[in-house]
């Protein structure tokens, strides 16, 4: 818990989620230079990804310590962003169909 | 300073103290150091920025009709005889990894109130960030010297080098801030300015230990950000 003391954890926390880092990140590594394509690969991207970020929002910036009003003040307004992200996915696609409708030769 | 301590009644925790923390007349963040509030949300207001180059940088590459150059190539590295694909990159995401780790044990020393170790971490950290920067201005050379432009490159879509200056460049400039900043943080341990509450010389703040964890959490942002262009810019 946040208290007057600030954030005090201990050491072996640190260290673990330090060599997970290290792990998801040689795993994505290799995903990229395996033979995997497509689907799978960017699946596999995205999740190591987003487990790294979890990992580092929740340990390294103390997140999972926080009291609920300060995560979900960052965390919420940041979720919006996938939304947006879907936006452009689906207007994106649709902009492409133009362009090869109209300006394909 | 914290609520905790004003009201003398411990706080309730889950959704009954978000309930509680948001109807509060003075103080929604309770228990924080206004800075490290203050500095999420700054980390907040960055996230929406990276987020719309990235995200911008998805829509020109989804609408782009030429084809999108392919990373592992652009970004090999001759190395044992062989180009070794995205070489450089790896190395890269791993000193940023390694900075993360020594600054959180940074901020751990620091509340343990071990100047000595706070103080080598941070620098760490910082030698870290600066190596980070400098095979990142390697990798700007050699691209710019393979003749990639922000309006076009032998490799395929012009957009591609666009985004690439656009986010890594943004990114960097946020590595050298931090490296500047924690520089300071790390002097400021070290001649004991967090220990003895002195003022600072620009903005008269007391010195605080909170300090190490808010420049910390600057800093986790940024390698943060390097996850997703990591993904996203050279795996994807």
């Amino acid at each position: 818990m946040a208290a007057e003391q600030g954030q005090q954890h201990p050491l072996r926390t640190y260290l673990w989620i330090w060599l997970w880092l290290f792990i998801f990140s040689v795993g994505s590594y290799i995903v990229d230079i395996s033979p995997l394509a497509d689907m799978v690969k960017w699946s596999l991207i995205t999740f190591f990804m987003l487990l790294k970020a979890g990992l580092i929002i929740a340990v390294f910036m103390h997140m999972v310590w926080e009291r609920m009003s300060i995560v979900t003040a960052v965390l919420v307004p940041a979720g919006v962003l996938v939304f947006l992200m879907f936006m452009m996915i689906f207007e994106g696609y649709y902009i492409l169909g133009t362009r090869l409708t109209f300006f394909s030769t | 300073m914290s609520d905790t301590a004003q009201s003398g009644q411990p706080l309730p925790a889950g959704v009954d103290g978000l309930v509680h923390d948001w109807q509060a007349d003075q103080q929604t963040f309770k228990g924080v150091p206004w800075a490290k509030s203050m500095m999420w949300i700054f980390l907040l207001s960055d996230t929406f920025i990276f987020a719309c180059f990235l995200v911008g940088y998805m829509k020109v590459r989804i609408t782009a009709t030429e084809p999108w150059p392919d990373a592992a190539a652009v970004f090999a590295l001759p190395a044992f005889g062989i180009d070794v694909p995205l070489l450089l990159i790896a190395i890269m995401t791993f000193i940023l990894i390694s900075s993360s780790g020594t600054m959180a044990l940074a901020v751990k020393y620091g509340y343990e109130r071990n100047r000595n170790k706070t103080f080598w971490l941070i620098i760490a950290t910082a030698v870290l960030g600066a190596s980070f920067v400098g095979l990142q201005i390697f990798e700007w050379y050699k691209l710019i010297d393979d003749g990639v432009r922000p309006w076009g490159n032998p490799f395929g879509a012009p957009q591609f080098g666009a985004a690439f200056f656009l986010i890594t460049g943004f990114h960097g400039t946020h590595v050298t801030i931090g490296v500047i900043f924690l520089l300071i943080i790390a002097f400021k341990v070290r001649n004991g300015a967090l220990e003895e509450e002195r003022p600072g010389f620009l903005t008269k703040r007391r010195g605080r230990y909170e300090m190490v964890e808010t420049v910390g959490l600057y800093w986790h942002f940024v390698d943060l950000v390097w996850v997703f262009i990591f993904a996203f810019f050279y795996l994807w």
